[in-house]
């Protein structure tokens, strides 16, 4: 600021006739540069954007018309139409993946967010020493998937994992996590669980925060007890916030990929399991791109993916809106 | 969006704009909350709380510090034994770490200040200067974070090995992550109501460019900001996974990709994979433990706001 109090004073020792010309010449500076920059400013976004993110985006849809295959040279000159979609809906591969990832994104984030809410609830209490709470609640969050996920197959390791040692001092069977298709399952939910549960129930904290004291007052006033005061204020005043994590979480479910690698310690980690059975979307993609070169084939799954992923959010606002109007009536 | 996969951390300040908090209007206070104080039970279940949340990262300690022996042990030791520099020695030995971690370092550490000379200066013009298509473009900007950056990313490896040949280079892990939507609209939602316009136009009639009104106001006013966007950025781009393994080769990885071949199956050595795990985080884990106070206020502040 001092900078321009300067050239401003600068300008002004000038004589005036010099001073108005130089005037009008930064005025005319002045314009162009109220017009030019604010598109000069946002354009580094949307130049990388547009090469990074849109293009690869739009172009994702004409590979999928084609059989383009990575180990095949010309191929990608291969039109074949609606050939990979119509192979999709046969493939039983894909609608196993479909199941797996729907079936982990469940498991994962209906108790996840129930848990986190009732987190939240705790949180929002006076607490000494708050923040080093909160902190502690976050820290999984911020823990890598890929280092999480090791330490977690450690954990659930068949022999000498942990939990199978808990298991047997309480008298259960030690399981094999990643051979069966439940287990399997329930162990990549408890991973995601364990990584997003205290993240979210801050989002919620922060909603819980902004609800008006007195509403809980004079539910007190009435009689109502924590519980119920839990119950008939804290979750209906939160509900946009959580419609937004279920959305987010639902996202983020379906695009499941990390966890459900590495939690399989064979030699073929794309296959999701013995049996694909923990096999998800998001690895199918991976797997018939990466490992088999079918470009056109994976790209296609890409697009059917996404597809999933807006029909379930489109449900998800569809159940939200119908709970609302039911509440209403 | 860029090519890091989809953070939901990222994700969570323009939850307002999803869903504005029911009381907007008449706002409370931050901080004015349901305050009932909380009794010994609470203590006890926020306690076992943070311990599941410690666990298994101390447990990552534990089995760093010990041998496939002492894991195998039953019942389980809880504490970490002797041989963690030991393995550490080893880690760093027999896969190439050090170049995993300069190469995360450097990747984490360019796209973090890329994403925030981008987001300032976007969100600096959406927030407060005038032009055409404004409002369309910033639809454009949060209608991009929508989308789910798997989708693309067959068609940017084929760019990226066929095209640019930036296949296995740090470039591809920078370059499409250099400028990301969720930075441009976090730093116009705080600009809007931090930065007073008076300030812009007084400035202005001192004869002030804009660039210059961007460098001696804006900035300064924004530093909290891109503290906290900063570090999210940072962690995000730490933590990134598919990307990386996608385009990169365990002969020049992340420290994520590193990871994953620690757990191909042709090491089972489990002091080892908990070793790299534990190194992995350390980054982070120092981020999170000098600024998580700021993190934390971030994503608190980045969900209730409008």
């Amino acid at each position: 600021m001092a900078v321009l109090a300067e050239k401003a004073s600068r300008g002004r020792r000038h004589s005036p006739d010099p001073a108005d010309r130089e005037r009008r010449e930064r005025g005319r500076w002045h314009r162009l540069d109220m017009k030019l920059s604010p598109y000069m400013y946002i354009a580094p976004f949307f130049i990388i954007f547009g090469i990074f993110g849109l293009f690869p985006l739009l172009y994702t849809a004409y590979v999928s018309l084609t059989g383009w295959r990575a180990d095949t040279d010309g191929s990608q000159h291969d039109f074949v139409g609606l050939a990979n979609y119509s192979r999709l809906l046969h493939d039983q591969f894909f609608w196993n993946a479909l199941r797996n990832t729907v079936a982990i994104g469940l498991l994962s984030t209906v108790p996840q967010l129930l848990m986190a809410l009732l987190l939240a609830h705790f949180l929002n209490y006076r607490i000494r020493g708050r923040t080093l709470f909160r902190m502690g609640v976050l820290l999984p969050n911020v823990a890598s998937v890929a280092a999480v996920t090791l330490i977690f197959v450690q954990l659930f390791g068949r022999d000498y994992g942990l939990i199978n040692w808990l298991l047997t001092t309480m008298g259960l069977d030690r399981l094999d996590w990643q051979a069966g298709t439940w287990s399997s399952w329930i162990a990549i939910s408890i991973i995601v669980t364990w990584r997003w549960t205290g993240y979210n129930s801050l989002i919620y904290l922060a909603g819980m925060q902004a609800i008006p004291f007195e509403l809980y007052e004079s539910a007190a006033l009435d009689g109502a007890g924590r519980w119920r005061q839990f119950r008939t204020i804290t979750v209906p005043m939160l509900r946009p916030t959580i419609l937004f994590t279920v959305i987010v979480s639902t996202i983020g479910a379906l695009q499941l990929f990390g966890e459900p690698l590495l939690f399989n310690v064979s030699q073929t980690p794309t296959s999701g399991g013995s049996q694909h059975q923990f096999q998800t979307m998001a690895i199918y993609t991976y797997d018939q791109f990466w490992s088999k070169f079918k470009y056109g084939y994976g790209a296609a799954i890409s697009w059917a993916m996404f597809l999933v992923i807006v029909i379930i959010v489109l449900i998800n606002l569809f159940l939200a809106r119908r709970m609302r109007g039911i509440e209403a009536s | 969006m860029s090519a890091s996969t989809y953070n939901r951390a990222a994700a969570a300040p323009p939850v307002g704009r999803v869903a504005p908090a029911p009381t907007s209007g008449r706002r409370r206070k931050k901080g004015r909350g349901v305050q009932l104080s909380a009794g010994a039970g609470t203590y006890v279940l926020l306690g076992v709380v943070i311990v599941i949340s410690l666990f298994p990262i101390y447990w990552s300690l534990v089995g760093a510090g010990g041998t496939n022996a002492t894991i195998a042990h039953v019942p389980p030791r809880f504490y970490p034994g002797a041989n963690l520099f030991h393995n550490i020695t080893r880690a760093f030995t027999l896969i190439d770490l050090r170049l995993a971690l300069i190469n995360s370092l450097v990747v984490a550490t360019t796209i973090t200040l890329s994403v925030l000379l981008t987001s300032t200066l976007a969100g600096f013009a959406f927030a407060k200067l005038r032009f055409r298509g404004r409002n369309i473009l910033l639809a454009a900007v949060v209608a991009t974070m929508m989308v789910p950056p798997q989708l693309g990313i067959i068609p940017l490896y084929i760019m990226m090995a066929n095209w640019l040949h930036w296949s296995n280079t740090l470039a591809a892990l920078i370059v499409p992550a250099a400028a990301q939507a969720f930075g441009v609209f976090f730093m116009r939602q705080y600009l809007i109501t931090a930065l007073p316009t008076e300030l812009i136009e007084a400035a202005r009639v001192d004869g002030a460019s804009t660039l210059r009104v961007y460098w001696n106001v804006v900035l300064p006013v924004a530093r909290p900001a891109m503290a906290v966007l900063g570090m999210l950025t940072f962690m995000a781009a730490w933590n990134d996974f598919y990307w990386p393994l996608v385009v990169m080769t365990p002969q020049n990885p992340t420290m994520q990709v590193a990871l994953s071949a620690l757990d191909s199956g042709y090491i089972q050595d489990y002091s080892l994979v908990l070793t790299g795990a534990l190194i992995s985080m350390v980054p982070i884990l120092v981020v999170f433990a000098v600024m998580g106070r700021q993190i934390l206020d971030g994503i608190m502040q980045g969900a209730i706001k409008a």
